[in-house]
């Protein structure tokens, strides 16, 4: 069964956000996600200041087996990418949760938070 | 999809290993077990044990069975040896590919022909189709015959532990056929399709998964893992060898894709001749290229090959080579590109150079 850490919100497209204080937020995929790619070889992220509104395309992640579009959980500007992924994509099926978060961001508008799934809620579509 | 998905006699085995079943070419195939690329590495430092039953098989025998075969593929037919095998070709009679086959002579007057597992009843019914007033008969035996393909440097080492066969003895694209772990009848041939040494072993589909468990619980101490199709894809790419509806198909004859060896215009006719012939003599239209590119984005089938701001191509099967670590493919390019060194690749709207290999990643 998959790894679906209760302190995370997440989409149906199988993202997790972790949400800060501070008007924030950590976005990565999930456990479930990346053992349904398989060995991810590539991941393709944002610039820092790039915008994306909810449900853009902000990257991309290859596994061996296929290319998968990245969405934006929630409308953001990207504060940091996280260059570790660049040399060890691995780290995707590794760390799920961890070292192989993918880019924080500033949520621009705190009303779309709500629309995440939260553990039971994402548990449930698995 | 609404069709119902065939089961090889090895699928509880791949459930219980852990493997991830995906729908093949009709059949329910495990894709992995633990990883693509850590499979693939296995196959390539110690083994790897596949399940191919979903290759269908076909027996043509009788008095004409070699003139036939001689008469409707590429190779030539009635020169192998009882014993041995030998890969071919069978085309359209405009050159295009009905399927790649490898064709095992047992006898005489009787041999054992490997079809591919989306073109089996194509092939049976496309043979059945020529056989005119030769005295030849096909028989369907796909659902009797299991396949298992032990490969990898210590897959010989690991076969031997569980067979009194001498396979040593056995040449490349050999046979034998005796006993493996107490299952008689078995085929056991010196053949691949992973650019590693090994064997191919066609069982009695009931004696699958007795063989099947024997060869792990033998192998495990060499480092034989199971297998699945997804590593056999990138284990066959990173050999060069080709894969029907990617590098050959109905449209890439064997001309283009590089088979020209397989294709003996000695032969006074075969189905395809003359229009292979030209190809041969003219230069076909389009070729098959294997490139590599030193990016991490894999170029995917289908992907745009440009020369400049003109399209001459496009990506027929693409994948990362765990050897290399970087992302490796074929083209279909059109003539004049096939050595040059100004294409480029696009791939989500970047364009990527694209290096010709001129020789497969491993040997």
């Amino acid at each position: 069964m998959s790894n679906v850490p209760a302190d995370l919100r997440y989409t149906k497209d199988h993202e997790w956000v972790k949400v800060a204080a501070d008007g924030t937020a950590t976005i990565g995929i999930t456990d479930h996600a990346q053992a349904a790619l398989g060995d991810v070889t590539f991941v393709d992220l944002p610039k820092v200041g790039q915008s994306f509104g909810h449900g853009d395309v902000f990257g991309t992640v290859e596994s061996v087996k296929a290319a998968s579009d990245l969405y934006s959980p929630i409308s953001c500007e990207v504060l940091a990418a996280n260059g570790d992924l660049n040399n060890s994509p691995d780290l995707v099926n590794r760390e799920p949760y961890g070292g192989a978060w993918m880019i924080k961001v500033k949520v621009k508008n705190a009303a779309e938070l709500a629309s995440l799934l939260d553990a039971a809620g994402y548990s449930a579509i698995l | 999809m609404s069709e119902t998905l065939a089961r090889t006699p090895l699928y509880a085995l791949h459930v219980e290993l852990g493997g991830r079943i995906v729908p093949f070419a009709g059949w329910e195939m495990p894709v992995q077990y633990t990883g693509i690329i850590d499979e693939h590495m296995a196959v390539r430092k110690t083994a790897g044990l596949f399940d191919v039953s979903h290759m269908g098989e076909a027996r043509v025998r009788g008095r004409d069975a070699a003139a036939f075969l001689d008469g409707i593929m590429t190779n030539d037919m009635a020169t192998i040896r009882v014993g041995m095998a030998r890969y071919t070709v069978m085309c359209q009679p405009d050159g295009g590919c009905v399927d790649d086959l490898i064709v095992y002579r047992l006898a005489d007057t009787e041999f054992l022909i490997c079809l591919n597992a989306s073109n089996a009843q194509k092939d049976i019914a496309w043979m059945r189709s020529l056989v005119g007033h030769q005295q030849v008969e096909i028989i369907d035996e796909c659902s009797a015959w299991a396949q298992l393909a032990i490969q990898g440097p210590v897959a010989e080492k690991v076969l031997s532990e569980v067979t009194a066969l001498p396979l040593a003895t056995i040449k490349r694209f050999g046979f034998l056929i005796g006993e493996v772990a107490g299952a008689a009848g078995c085929i056991v041939s010196r053949t691949g399709y992973t650019g590693s040494p090994g064997f191919e072993i066609y069982l009695p589909a009931d004696s699958a998964e007795k063989v099947a468990r024997a060869l792990l619980a033998a192998g495990q101490p060499h480092g034989l893992v199971p297998a699945g199709l997804g590593a056999r894809d990138s284990l066959r790419l990173e050999a060069h060898y080709p894969l029907y509806g990617h590098e050959i198909s109905e449209r890439i004859s064997p001309i283009q894709a590089g088979l020209g060896w397989t294709v003996k215009f000695a032969k006074p006719a075969f189905v395809g001749r003359e229009a292979l012939h030209r190809q041969a003599e003219g230069g076909p239209s389009s070729s098959v290229i294997l490139f590599s590119l030193e990016d991490r984005r894999i170029a995917r089938q289908g992907a745009a090959v440009f020369a400049g701001q003109t399209q001459v191509g496009e990506v027929l099967s693409g994948t990362l080579s765990p050897v290399l670590n970087k992302p490796i493919g074929t083209a279909l390019v059109a003539a004049g590109f096939a050595d040059s060194r100004e294409l480029t690749v696009d791939i989500r709207g970047l364009r990527l150079p694209l290096h010709i290999a001129v020789a497969p990643f491993v040997k």
